[in-house]
């Protein structure tokens, strides 16, 4: 007998179809897994069961769980299976807790309501439940506010809320998406556990075929609104017997083809002695024992706490054309380091030099022709546009550094250019922002970052905000760029898999300083050092976990 | 918290010294000469030098502001040059209508801006939300001193429940005095309840986007208990800062509904001082009503401290 049901699912919201003929089923003690890309409806699925939809949406078909039909169900009935019944998760756990109520009001409140405990009795329950997802009484006492807390600890706050009652089924919306690999494992095993414990369902919601092959023993694919297949995961996943299915299995294992890789002066004798002319080649960017520091927090109003060091007397180089990852878990300080060699941040001891040039230091004015040769690409392709912008304007705005300011028809052309060379029309020029996907905006951002033939682009998780089949195309193209322009990459990322995918060399950064540093697939594939041991084995991976799935049944 | 405290008192006390560095500056060169105006047109020249002399007007600028701010400190707002007396008698007179009509008119707009801000940003978009809004948009729109004469119309004249117009003074006893400014604090509240009410629904409209807000929903509270519970607490920053501004405005600006009232309020006295070129008055009133503007900003900043306790830890 099934906890949850779902049974011929339509949704519209106005004239828009959402979802059609979903069907779906979650038994008690059970993961099912629910995959699919941006805008498949996968969120809205999982706001149909707990009905909280938006008000113009109307659904049709069937949902039942425990026996009652949801969609007919009022109001009040709804109110009480929320919380107590169906528990949910959401993907952003830094905007999920209100900012104003301490994390025991927060858990707390749900108990009360349900059970009508007091005061007294709730906190205590909330206390073992915030105990049980790991966030003892001695550092998180109940008074605690969300802001207090880093992203991993609110996400357990918010699985303590969502499981405080011991709901029957538990609803996970890309729950650790948000996360570093290493707090996304953790999260992961926190939920394998209370599912066992309490014989809870879960319904897991990811476009991480690997977390959810590592999680689920049923999988749902959905596209457009409509399943594509269903059924046991390893079985789906190694047979992949569905077209789609294959499609999002490959893109996730994606690995762009790279001609030739960069491995000038690190340790291949053969190519400096073949190469002369490689041999002379001065490295692009040069950091030296460079350290940031930033104040401590005010104690009174004299009194300071130590700095906060962010980054630790932290040296590399990269040589033209080479591709480097720096790669670390949220907080170690690797994006500080990206914005001092961005020169948007001076470091306070130690140097940095690019193309030979010390730039820390400098006034804009002396910036200006370093900051032709370095551009940026960053995370989020909807929030680094102006939306009132036109395309022109938007992937023309690093021109301005230029020493001759082109003409009108010249800046078009160039950026048509750079336009047709990320793979966009030159005719998408007059369109505006919001006329584009998610990954034509990163296609808009890497244009944006070559229009001025860079040397050096930083690329801050360029492609962690993206959809597996996108992201592999994102990665093809700054391979390409690569090949082509022979531009040199830092990038920023915590997802080994993209460090693996198109960089040469990988730095490892933790608390501020590179632990371990080596030819990507080297560091990778035999880890020295304890954080970039923690990292690879965090790291979800999906051909590891379908042979386990297969060895376990047999 | 104690940072953020000493902080926003030490901002304000800066301010009050500039603010009134910069009231005595204005009053200087606006043109207009007080022994001049005491004496008539009639008095001969020696007659005015002796008077600005005994004013005091001929010393240096610095040493007279360091006079009139030493003055303000200790209360002596010195005297008025129309009437003669004590400036502070003048004032404490005045207060006594204006603060409780004030405080009255902020306390209705409050209580009707609020539930009708709620009640308007849970139907976002619905009728009711519309109705409400409009209604709004009319008491934006709307000058108070039509309201007035409607509200006089209706309950003074036609009826007669309070007087229409007039202030008998405290001393006629406590009730009495109240209904004389039961109409103009309603007149007054209305225009400035319009306003809040709007800032309440759209401060409302953007915490109910938030991610928490669907938290608290998954937790099984109802939309009411939600909109109560967490969404108003995170929209009252705005509403705060709103209702600062509004307290200053009532405290000085309701001269028009003071004269409709006929009511003794700090309005019309800087009226006609400024009128009569009672210069010391204008300054101490004027001054008076600095000090309180900056005074509640500081109870603002500190109340946003209460709602919100990242400002607490923030430094």
């Amino acid at each position: 007998m099934s906890l949850l049901e779902i049974e011929k699912l339509s949704l519209t919201i106005g004239d828009t179809p959402i979802l059609r003929d979903v069907e779906l089923s979650v038994a008690p003690g059970e993961v099912m897994g629910l995959v699919g890309e941006s805008g498949s409806g996968k969120s809205i699925t999982a706001l149909t069961v707990m009905r909280l939809l938006p008000w113009a949406a109307r659904a049709s078909g069937r949902v039942a769980f425990d026996g009652i039909d949801i969609l007919a169900a009022s109001e009040d009935q709804m109110c009480a299976l929320r919380g107590d019944d169906i528990g949910m998760v959401f993907q952003e756990p830094m905007t999920a807790l209100n900012p104003v109520k301490t994390i025991g009001e927060q858990v707390a409140e749900g108990i009360r309501w349900h059970t009508r405990a007091s005061r007294a009795d709730a906190e205590d329950r909330a206390r073992k439940m915030l105990d049980r997802v790991g966030l003892p009484s001695a550092q998180f006492p109940l008074s605690r506010y969300p802001h207090e807390l880093s992203g991993g600890q609110r996400q357990r706050v918010v699985i303590a809320i969502a499981c405080a009652l011991k709901p029957k089924l538990l609803i996970a919306d890309e729950p650790t998406t948000a996360l570093d690999v290493v707090l996304q494992a953790q999260i992961l095993d926190l939920l394998r556990d209370l599912v066992a414990e309490n014989r809870m369902g879960l319904l897991l919601i990811s476009h991480d075929l690997a977390v959810v092959t590592e999680m689920a023993e049923r999988i749902t694919i959905l596209r457009h609104g409509e399943v594509m297949e269903a059924g046991d995961t390893a079985r789906t996943l190694s047979e992949q017997l569905h077209p789609y299915t294959r499609q999002l299995a490959q893109a996730s294992m994606h690995v762009p083809a790279r001609a030739r890789t960069h491995e000038v002066g690190q340790g291949n004798p053969l190519l400096q002695v073949a190469n002369p002319l490689l041999q002379v080649a001065k490295p692009l960017l040069q950091v030296e024992s460079v350290t940031r520091d930033y104040p401590g927090r005010r104690k009174s109003l004299l009194k300071r706490a130590a700095p906060i060091r962010a980054v630790d007397d932290v040296s590399l180089s990269i040589d033209p054309g080479q591709s480097v990852a720096l790669v670390g878990r949220s907080g170690c300080g690797k994006s500080t380091l990206a914005r001092m060699v961005l020169a948007l941040d001076g470091p306070t001891s130690g140097t940095i030099r690019f193309r030979g040039e010390v730039i820390s230091g400098k006034s804009e004015a002396e910036l200006k022709p370093a900051r032709r040769d370095m551009q940026v690409v960053f995370q989020d392709p909807y929030g680094s546009f102006d939306p009132r912008q036109k395309v022109e304007k938007l992937v023309a705005e690093p021109l301005h550094v230029l020493e001759k300011k082109p003409t009108n028809a010249e800046r078009r052309e160039m950026v048509a250019k750079a336009l047709h060379e990320v793979g966009l029309s030159p005719r998408d020029m007059d369109k505006y922002p919001h006329e584009f996907s998610g990954g034509q905006r990163q296609r808009l951002s890497i244009a944006r970052a070559i229009i001025t033939r860079p040397k050096l682009v930083v690329a801050d998780e360029p492609v962690s905000a993206l959809d597996v089949s996108i992201r592999a195309q994102i990665l093809d193209l700054f391979a390409e760029l690569n090949q082509k322009l022979g531009v040199a990459y830092l990038f920023i990322t915590h997802d080994l898999t993209v460090a693996r995918a198109i960089t040469d060399q990988v730095m490892i950064m933790h608390d501020g300083k590179i632990v371990e540093r080596g030819r990507t697939s080297a560091v990778l594939d035999h880890p020295q050092s304890e954080a970039a041991k923690a990292l690879v084995a965090a790291v979800p991976d999906l051909h590891r976990a379908i042979t386990r799935r297969l060895q376990e049944q047999g | 918290m104690t940072t953020y405290l000493l902080k926003r008192l030490t901002i304000a006390l800066i301010t009050l010294v500039l603010a009134s560095m910069v009231v005595f500056a204005v009053l200087e060169i606006i043109p207009g000469d007080p022994a001049r105006l005491m004496l008539g047109m009639n008095a001969s020249a020696d007659q005015v030098e002796l008077l600005r002399n005994q004013m005091g007007l001929n010393a240096p600028v610095a040493l007279r502001y360091l006079h009139w701010a030493g003055g303000l400190l200790s209360l002596d707002f010195g005297r008025s040059y129309t009437y003669s007396v004590p400036v502070i008698d003048l004032v404490r007179e005045r207060i006594v209508v204006s603060l409780p009509l004030a405080l009255i008119a902020l306390a209705l707009s409050t209580v009707i801006a609020i539930p009708v801000g709620l009640f308007s940003a849970g139907r976002h978009g619905r009728a009711g939300d519309t109705i409400a809004m409009g209604a709004a948009q009319l008491g934006v729109a709307v000058p108070n001193f039509w309201f007035a004469l409607m509200l006089i119309y209706l309950f003074a004249v036609w009826l007669r429940l309070v007087p229409a117009g007039g202030f008998p003074g405290w001393s006629a006893g406590v009730w009495p005095a109240l209904k004389s400014l039961v109409l103009p604090a309603i007149a007054l509240a209305l225009p400035q309840a319009a306003i809040l009410a709007r800032v309440t629904r759209s401060a409302l409209i953007d915490v109910l986007n938030e991610d928490y807000i669907r938290t608290a929903r998954a937790k099984g509270l109802p939309y009411r208990a939600v909109l109560w519970r967490h969404a108003l607490r995170n929209a009252m920053i705005p509403v705060l800062t709103i209702l600062g501004l509004q307290f200053a405005f009532l405290l000085a600006g309701t001269i028009i509904i003071e004269n409709v009232f006929y009511l003794p309020g700090l309005g019309r006295l800087v009226f006609q001082a400024i009128t009569q070129r009672d210069l010391i008055v204008v300054e101490s009133v004027v001054m008076l009503l600095v000090a309180a503007v900056i005074a509640v900003n500081l109870l603002v900043d500190l109340s946003y401290a209460v709602v919100d306790p990242r400002l607490r830890s923030r430094q």
